[in-house]
């Protein structure tokens, strides 16, 4: 605009920032959850086994439980356990004739009703009973689907706010003049300066990984945000894109045929790994289970390979023949699963998990200390006429109920994961409820009364939500951290010690909040300088 | 402003009356009115936000079916190639929406190579 480049990019930043800021914050909390989605699954279900067998145990027991309870199924979906997961997922599809006609105004479920699933315990082989909850789950899909909206919607709306977010992050960097200098300078209890510095540095840090983050996750969902390539290039058949672009194998189309016995599944596991030169196998699905002409896809296991796209074999289930392999992609659209896989971190072992999560932090902390920026800038031109404008007070209830409201929603889900009864009817929801409840709550305290006690109160209502967790936790299951510290359950006792963690943070943010007092400006140092000059003078004339 | 008896209102009224002397006066009042209603800079942000979201949309989505059309290699590929371009253009067209000078040069800088991009894609048999 007229004040030059680098102001209205500045101008720029600020106001994309500020729009989505809250919404923002939200998705990148529980994006930067997801990480530990499966370890938070866990520790949500603490019925689960601690430990488990090795693949082909776990695979042979998930195959004769499939015989069993499954023996009609078109097609079994087994997910094998690994560290992160020691249960095994399982579900089939139904035979067509055997689904029952949709009752009169009953939900239809996803699916149509044709799917079946159970949780078996690799150990035994038998299903599991444990406590409904949608686990880490919430977090992932909360992060792109949000909530009490239609999912097309929250996806339009999350994308609006990545593009947002992308530009945002274009424009700080644009705005920054000294980048590699302020990476080192953090001027503390400075007022706005401070601010201005922690904004940076948290920027900054992890600069790369948030412009990775944000134009990924823009990639997870593009080819819904940008349709019209597809429509142009493939105008009467959509389905012939998806088949080229993402590769992967056909489906099984054949109808079955006979009767046969399947080849014991270890020794078709061992051929895959033989085949993939050691890689272990994440899970298979068969089509046609007991037919002459069944068919097994088996998976390689995530870990050794940026791309989200995983790799497969078919084999002939009757006669041991290998049958097809997931063809080798083009160049984009290996482009794609690896930013795809960028954003998932499916690849990373602990170390990396780790720090993509801090990574993650980051990134929250960028959003709310810029939300917090803008609200410190506008103070004092408010102070000046001596009310606060409407603009900035809506800023301050959204800042205090997305910053400081957000940790209790979290720590309240955990809370409710615990304490809702057990034999609850549709559990899983009602955890997701009180996530809701808690976060509407804190919104509305800051909406009637947007002042600093507020920050202090709800910042101290986290800290204690998330430090006693540990001890509700040690109340409430037999996996709490006196049995998991010695058994080496790092997994579980991670969980809590990380709360624990959160729990000192989020104290220490609230004491400050509580003990901070305002800057002096420059101008106010100056007229106290003089009077303390000018009335030391007195009290030394008074004592001679 | 005219049910306060100020001093002011005698200059109100002979304002009044010279307007209603001369009605094409009015006219220019009422035209520079609009001018400066629309010469406020809020509608100069305004013309540029609509330029970066909706403007930027159209340019994204022009860039990617013309690189759909027109890159060489494999259909899919070319599609997915770009989708993945046309985020980026979208992020620069926002730059571009509140770098120039005017809002006018805004809207240009983004609709010219949408209709240049879409005419090229169109000639190659898009939106048959």
């Amino acid at each position: 605009m007229k004040n030059g480049f680098r102001q209205s990019m500045a101008w720029l930043h600020t106001w994309t920032g500020l729009l989505v800021g809250w919404l923002l914050l939200l998705i990148f909390m529980a994006g930067t959850a997801s990480y530990y989605r499966e370890e938070i699954s866990r520790w949500m279900r603490p019925e689960l086994p601690a430990t488990t067998v090795s693949t082909d145990v776990a695979a042979e027991r998930a195959v004769h439980y499939l015989q069993e309870h499954a023996g009609h199924a078109e097609t079994w979906f087994v997910t094998l356990p690994d560290p992160r997961n020691p249960a095994m997922r399982m579900f089939w599809r139904n035979p067509e004739s055997m689904v029952k006609p949709p009752v009169e105004g009953e939900r239809r479920r996803r699916g149509g009703g044709r799917f079946g699933d159970a949780t078996v315990d690799p150990n035994t082989g038998d299903k599991l009973e444990a406590r409904e909850t949608r686990g880490g789950e919430f977090f992932y899909r909360l992060h792109f689907d949000l909530h009490y909206i239609p999912v097309l919607w929250a996806r339009y709306l999350v994308g609006f706010c990545a593009m947002f977010m992308l530009v945002a992050i274009i424009t700080g960097v644009i705005t920054h003049k000294k980048i590699f200098k302020d990476f080192f300078t953090f001027r503390k209890d400075k007022g706005l300066r401070s601010w201005l510095d922690f904004h940076n540095v948290s920027a900054v840090m992890a600069l790369p990984y948030h412009a990775m983050i944000t134009y990924t996750g823009i990639v997870t969902l593009m080819v819904m945000y940008l349709p019209w390539g597809i429509k142009a290039a493939y105008p009467t058949d959509e389905d012939a894109f998806f088949s080229e672009a993402f590769g992967g194998m056909p489906e099984v189309s054949a109808p079955a045929e006979g009767r046969a016995a399947p080849l014991p599944i270890q020794q078709l596991l061992d051929s895959a790994r033989t085949h993939w030169k050691g890689v272990d196998v994440s899970g298979f699905s068969v089509a046609h289970p007991g037919a002459a002409n069944a068919v097994i896809d088996i998976r390689q296991r995530d870990g050794r390979r940026l791309s989200v796209d995983t790799p497969a074999l078919r084999y002939d289930m009757v006669t041991g023949t290998l049958l097809m392999e997931s063809p080798a992609s083009g160049a984009a659209t290996a482009t794609r699963g690896v930013m795809y896989g960028l954003h998932l971190a499916r690849f990373a072992d602990w170390g990396l998990r780790a720090l993509f999560f801090l990574s993650g932090l980051t990134g929250c902390l960028m959003v709310a200390s810029g939300v917090v920026l803008w609200a410190v800038k506008e103070r004092p031109k408010h102070a000046k006429s001596g009310r606060i404008g409407f603009g900035l007070r809506l800023v301050d209830a959204l800042n205090i109920g997305a910053v400081a409201g957000l940790p209790i929603a979290f720590a309240s889900y955990f809370w409710g994961n615990r304490l809702l009864p057990l034999q609850l009817p549709e559990r899983a929801d009602a955890e997701v409820s009180v996530f809701f409840y808690a976060w509407g709550a804190a919104l509305l305290a800051a909406f009637i009364w947007p002042k600093r006690l507020m920050w202090t109160w709800q910042l101290y209502l986290g800290a204690a939500l998330f430090a006693l967790l540990p001890l509700l936790n040690a109340l409430t299951t037999h996996a709490h951290l006196g049995v998991t510290i010695p058994a080496g359950d790092w997994i579980l006792a991670g969980f809590d010690l990380v709360m624990l963690a959160f729990g000192a943070m989020l104290a220490m943010c609230g004491w400050r909040m509580q003990r901070w007092t305002p800057p002096l400006s420059a101008a106010e140092k100056k007229k106290r300088a003089a009077a303390a000059a000018g009335g030391s003078a007195v009290p030394i004339e008074a004592k001679a | 402003m005219a049910t306060f008896s100020t001093g002011s209102d005698a200059i109100n009224r002979n304002c009044r009356i010279t307007v209603d002397r001369s009605p094409s006066t009015a006219n220019t009042t009422a035209n520079t009115r609009l001018a400066t209603f629309f010469a406020r800079p809020g509608w100069g942000v305004f013309s540029r936000s609509m330029a970066a979201i909706f403007g930027g949309y159209a340019l994204a989505a022009v860039t990617s079916v013309f690189c759909a059309l027109a890159l060489p290699g494999a259909r899919g590929q070319t599609v997915l190639t770009g989708m993945l371009l046309a985020i980026v253009v979208c992020a620069c067209a926002a730059l571009w929406a509140f770098a120039t000078r005017t809002a006018l040069r805004a809207w240009i800088g983004i609709l010219l190579p949408t209709v240049v991009m879409a005419a090229v894609a169109r000639a190659l048999g898009a939106w048959a």
